[in-house]
C-alpha cells in the first residue's frame, strides 16, 4: 500500500511540469499568479485542518460548553475569521492586476490576432510589420506588450507558463504583456470556446535571449528562400497553380493571400497548425485532409492532387525555412 | 377535541406596544440587499458606460470618485439599517433565538435578520468597491 502510494505520488505532480503549466512559471506574471495560487492552497489547507480538528473535537467532546463560549466561537471563527481571510485574499488578488496590466513605456510591438482556429501575429520591425503564425518568439528579461484582436468570434490568449489570460474580442483591442524569465518553448491555448476545433487552437512561444530573438525576427522579415532543387521548384509552381496563394502568403512570390497563415518561413516552425510536429507527413495531411486535423477548419481539402504533387508541395514548404 | 392548545398563545403582558409588526414590516428585510444591489448597479453602469465611450487607456479618476461617493452613501445607509435592526433585536429582555410565536419575538427576529443582512450587504458593497482602489485606467 505504502509502496503504491510512493509510485503514484510523482505521477500526480508530473502534471505540474511541462510546457503548459501555470505551476511551472517561466515568466514574471506567471510567477505572481503561481504565488497567489500556492498561498490559497496552503491557506485553504490550514483552514481545512482547523475545521476537521474542530469537527473531531465536537464529535468526541463529552462535557457541555457554556452558551457564551459557543456564541463567541461562532462570532470569531464563523464571521470575523472568514471575513478577514476573504478580504485579504481579494486584496492580494486585486493587487496583482496593476503589475499584470503594466505594458511598459513603449507602444506594443506585437499584434496578436486569434482566428478560427489559428493565431496570426505581427511584429513591428522598424517601420514595417512582419507577419508570422502559430509560433511567437519573445525575448527573455524584457516586457513585451501585445495587442489582442479577433476578426470572427471571441477567443482567449493564454500561455500558462508565462502569464495571464485575456480575451480577443471582435471590434475591440485588448492588451497583455509577458515577461519571460526562463528560455524555453511554451505552449499556449485558446481558452474561450470558439468552434469545433477550439481545443486544437494551440500555439507555441519560444522565449530566448534578446540577441537570438532579434536574429529570428530579422530572418522572419526576409522574403522566402528560392527553391533549391527540382522537386521544390515543381512544388512552388503547383502551390501557385492550385490557388494556395489565394489564402496564403509566401513573401517574395506571387502568393499574397491574407486569409490563412503566412507560409513564408513555415519550414522554420517546430509545429504545424499549432498541434502537429512540422514534418513531411503533417504537411501532406494538412493539404489532403485539414478537416481531419481540425474539424470545421477554414481550409479546403485538396483531394484531387496526386501523391506526387502533394509530396512536391510539402517538400517545397519544408524548404521555406 | 382536545381542550388544550387551541388558538394563539397569550401575549406576554410586558410586550411594549411598539413591538406590533404590520405587514409592511417585512419590507425592511429587503432594504439591505436592495442597497447592495443599487450600489452594484450604479458602480457597474458608471464604469461600463464611461469606458465604452472613452479611450482604452483613459484615466478612471472620475469614475473612481463617483464609486467612492456611491460607496459612502451605501455604507451610511447600511450602517443605519444595521443599527435599526440591532435595536429591535435587543428590544425587551430576550437574547435567545427569537423563535416564540409572539409579537415581541417576531419583532426581535425581524430586527436580528435585518442586522445580519445589513452586515452581509456592507461586505458586498465594500468588496464591489475594492477594484476601484486598484484600477487606474479603463484597460
Ligand atoms: C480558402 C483558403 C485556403 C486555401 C485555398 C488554402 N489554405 Fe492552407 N490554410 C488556410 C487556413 C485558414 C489555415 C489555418 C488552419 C488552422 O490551423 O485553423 C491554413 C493552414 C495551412 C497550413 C498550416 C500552416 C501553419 O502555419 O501551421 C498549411 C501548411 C497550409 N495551409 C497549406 C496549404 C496549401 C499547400 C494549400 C494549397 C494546396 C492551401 N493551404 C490552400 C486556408 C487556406
Ligand atoms: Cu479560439
Amino acid at each position: 500500500m505504502r509502496n503504491r502510494a510512493l509510485t503514484i505520488a510523482p505521477l500526480l505532480f508530473a502534471g505540474c511540469e511541462g510546457v503548459q503549466s501555470a505551476l511551472a512559471p517561466a515568466g514574471r506574471d506567471a510567477e505572481r499568479i503561481a504565488n497567489l495560487f500556492w498561498a490559497m492552497v496552503v491557506g485553504g489547507g490550514v483552514v481545512w485542518l482547523i475545521v476537521m480538528a474542530v469537527a473531531v473535537y465536537g464529535a468526541r467532546a463529552k462535557h457541555e460548553h457554556s452558551e457564551k463560549l459557543a456564541g463567541r466561537f461562532i462570532l470569531w471563527g464563523g464571521v470575523v475569521f472568514p471575513t478577514v481571510t476573504i478580504t485579504a485574499l481579494l486584496i492580494g488578488g486585486l493587487a496583482l492586476l496593476p503589475p499584470t496590466l503594466d505594458l511598459g513605456p513603449d507602444e506594443p510591438r506585437l499584434a496578436v490576432v486569434g482566428e478560427q482556429f489559428w493565431w496570426r501575429a505581427r511584429y513591428r520591425q522598424g517601420d514595417q510589420w512582419v507577419e508570422v503564425a502559430n509560433e511567437l518568439h519573445l525575448p527573455t528579461g524584457r516586457r513585451t506588450a501585445m495587442t489582442l484582436e479577433s476578426p470572427d468570434v471571441i477567443h482567449a490568449f493564454w500561455v500558462p507558463s508565462l502569464g495571464g489570460k485575456v480575451d480577443t474580442i471582435p471590434g475591440r483591442t485588448n492588451h497583455i504583456a509577458y515577461e519571460p524569465t526562463r528560455a524555453g518553448t511554451y505552449r499556449g491555448a485558446c481558452t474561450e470556446y470558439c468552434g469545433q476545433a477550439h481545443a486544437l487552437m494551440a500555439f507555441h512561444v519560444v522565449a530566448e535571449e534578446p540577441a537570438a530573438f532579434e536574429t529570428w525576427l530579422a530572418h522572419q522579415a526576409e522574403p522566402a528562400t528560392e527553391p533549391t532543387d527540382a522537386e521544390a521548384t515543381r512544388g512552388a509552381a503547383l502551390f501557385l497553380e492550385h490557388g494556395c496563394g489565394a489564402c496564403h502568403a509566401v513573401r517574395g512570390t506571387e502568393a499574397a493571400g491574407v486569409i490563412g497563415p503566412d507560409l513564408t518561413h513555415v519550414g522554420s516552425r517546430a509545429h504545424l497548425g499549432g498541434v502537429l510536429p512540422n514534418d513531411t507527413a503533417s504537411l501532406v495531411r494538412f493539404i489532403r485532409e485539414p478537416e481531419a486535423i481540425k474539424p470545421d477548419v477554414r481550409m479546403p481539402a485538396f483531394t484531387t492532387l496526386s501523391d506526387a504533387e502533394t509530396a512536391a508541395i510539402a517538400h517545397y514548404l519544408e524548404g521555406l525555412r | 377535541m382536545s381542550p388544550v392548545s387551541q388558538g394563539a398563545p397569550p401575549e406576554t403582558p410586558r410586550d411594549p406596544a411598539s413591538t406590533a409588526e404590520t405587514e409592511e414590516s417585512l419590507w425592511w428585510l429587503a432594504s439591505a440587499p436592495l442597497a447592495w444591489v443599487l450600489h452594484l448597479l450604479a458602480t457597474y453602469l458608471t464604469a461600463a458606460n464611461y469606458c465604452a465611450k472613452a479611450a482604452e487607456d483613459a484615466s478612471l479618476t472620475g469614475v473612481r470618485l463617483a464609486i467612492a461617493g456611491y460607496t459612502a452613501v451605501a455604507l451610511l445607509a447600511l450602517v443605519l439599517l444595521a443599527r435599526r435592526g440591532w435595536r429591535r433585536h435587543r428590544a425587551g429582555e430576550s437574547l435567545g433565538p427569537h423563535d416564540f410565536d409572539t409579537r415581541a419575538d417576531r419583532h426581535r427576529f425581524l430586527g436580528f435578520t435585518l442586522f445580519l443582512l445589513s452586515g452581509a450587504a456592507i461586505l458586498g458593497v465594500a468588496f464591489a468597491a475594492l477594484p476601484a482602489v486598484f484600477m487606474e485606467t479603463c484597460r
